[in-house]
């Protein structure tokens, strides 16, 4: 369960985020939406430990993160797996050398267990046969789909994905959300995950979550969204330009 | 976002004071990041195979450029030090001419200059990218330091492969010079190593020596730190790269000096 109150964060005096409350519950698909630079990424970096909010509480199963030091954040993310915005492949790694790389350095597996389960991943993505190949020579799709196999290899309890299809072509947008899916089913983890696909993503998530000007303006299950009667949500999903008076 | 106002007066005293903490944040980050480096050098986990990676990435990846400089320098030197030592007629002393030149001072110095220009760059660009592209904060969030694969490494490769390659410069510079002076201009084979070998010591030796250590931890430092704290986007790396080989080449220099008075 991770349950967040009142999170602000200002950057050089300009607030981002200004009092985020947000509660996703074991085992669902939460899903973020919002205008690009409106701090989903900020918000998402907050969850990993790898910013400290200026006030509010982040809690993971009930530790309240924002104060933890980098031995204790670290006992937290052994339950994580996160899936970057450009997929953060180590460029330096074959495909599959990143997919392997937690499992080299963070458990006693061997290379036989260790080559095994890489294997099944790259083909539960779809990429069997590909690990020999280094990210610079595989197009933008394969990488984000080696991205979800390296922060799914660990079987992590929570998965946070930004943006994990933005920049791709209609098909594979629907490929990868029918992979996330799968997954989800197969591993039931928690996801959290930002993007910018609608209405694919009302498909995907259990819940839909807007942030909008540094707070949730609206959060509830697909449906709700689509049906809400906010205008700013309704714009939003309508891709209206916005109206300033 | 309004400041508070302030006098005209006080102004100049506010913007030397902001100034001011800013330059001793900065610094003290700077060192810290230094310090931070050396203890983890000492305590475990030890990230051996992204060590020795760094060995042959700053090392054995700038072998010909060091043989290359060595060489014209020491030919350089044999050429102009004999037109100087001719005029006194004390050609003999040229095969210690170039080696104390070369081994207390140029070896040193412009081998941790190539080394700056070849690998010390390509060292800030590439933490500078992994930043920018998030691989960094990847390896954060797996739980694992990235200041233990990055920088850690790079600072210990700097400091083992320095000294070497400074060794190896000196070397190819004394023959550099041999070729001039003994095969170009007639002095004989057994004058140039002879007198060498009388007047080269075993301090002027260590001299070289401390100097490469330290540039390899000066050139590393500065190249990983620029990169680990690089700026937004594609500009920010090519802006810590180009910060990265000024800063480090003056503080070869400025350093230099301060062992060259130091040291006997
Ligand atoms: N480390 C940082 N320092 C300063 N400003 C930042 C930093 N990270 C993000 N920002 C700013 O915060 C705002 C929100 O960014 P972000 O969370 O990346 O937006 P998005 O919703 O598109 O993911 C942007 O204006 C961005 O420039
Ligand atoms: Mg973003």
């Amino acid at each position: 369960m991770i349950k967040v109150r009142g999170l602000t964060k200002s950057f050089g005096g300009q607030p981002v985020l200004r009092g985020v409350d947000l509660d996703v519950p074991d085992g669902s698909i939460t899903v973020i939406i919002g205008r690009s630079g409106g701090g989903k990424s900020v918000f998402l970096k907050h969850l990993l430990g790898l910013l400290r909010p200026d006030s509010g509480e982040v809690m993971i199963n009930g530790t309240d993160i924002t104060h933890l030091g980098s031995r204790a954040m670290d006992e937290v993310r052994q339950h994580y797996g996160v899936v970057f915005q450009g997929g953060a492949l180590f460029d330096s790694l074959t495909c599959f050398d990143n997919v392997a790389f937690p499992l080299r350095e963070k458990t006693e597996l061997g290379p036989d267990e260790i080559a095994k389960r890489v294997e099944q991943r790259l083909e539960q993505v779809g990429l069997a046969g590909v690990g020999a190949k280094y990210p610079a020579e595989i197009s933008g799709g394969m990488r984000k789909r080696v991205a979800i196999a390296r922060a799914l290899v660990t079987e992590p309890e929570i998965v946070f994905f930004d943006e994990p299809t933005t920049g791709l072509d209609p098909v594979l947008v629907n490929t990868i959300h029918r992979l996330i899916l799968t997954l989800h089913r197969a591993y039931g983890f928690t996801a959290v995950m930002v993007s910018h696909e609608i209405p694919e993503i009302f498909e995907l998530a259990d819940t839909v979550a807007m942030l909008h000007e540094g707070r949730i303006v609206a959060v509830g299950p697909p449906a709700a969204i689509q049906g809400s009667p906010n205008p700013v949500v309704q714009q939003f999903i309508r891709g209206e330009p916005e109206l300033k008076a | 976002m309004a400041e508070p106002a302030v006098p005209v007066v006080v102004r100049p005293f506010e913007i030397i004071g902001r100034r001011t903490i800013e330059l001793i944040e900065v610094l003290g980050r700077f060192g810290s990041f230094f310090l931070l480096a050396l203890v983890s050098m000492v305590t475990p986990p030890f990230k051996t195979r992204a060590f020795v990676d760094r060995l042959h990435y700053i090392g054995y990846r700038s072998l010909l450029i060091i043989i290359l400089t060595g060489a014209f320098t020491g030919m350089v030197l044999g050429l102009q030090v004999s037109l100087t030592l001719s005029r006194f007629g004390s050609e003999a002393f040229l095969g210690p001419a170039v080696a104390l030149s070369l081994i207390r001072e140029l070896g040193p110095v412009l081998a941790a200059l190539m080394v700056t220009g070849r690998a010390g760059s390509a060292l800030t660009a590439e933490i500078g990218i992994m930043r920018i592209t998030e691989q960094i904060d990847a390896l954060t969030v797996m739980a694992l330091s990235p200041f233990r694969y990055l920088v850690t490494p790079s600072i210990l490769a700097g400091i083992v492969t320095f000294p070497l390659m400074t060794a190896l410069f000196d070397v190819v510079g004394i023959f550099g010079g041999y070729l001039v002076g003994v095969k170009l201009l007639g002095l004989s084979e057994g004058t140039y190593f002879g007198e060498m070998r009388t007047f080269v010591d075993l301090h002027d030796v260590m001299t070289g020596f401390w100097k490469s250590l330290s540039f390899g931890a000066i050139v590393t430092w500065v190249a990983t730190y620029k990169g680990f704290y690089v700026g937004h986007g594609a500009e920010g790396v090519a802006r810590a790269t180009t910060q990265a080989v000024v800063l480090a080449s003056v503080l070869i220099l400025v350093w230099d000096y301060f062992m060259g008075s130091i040291l006997p």
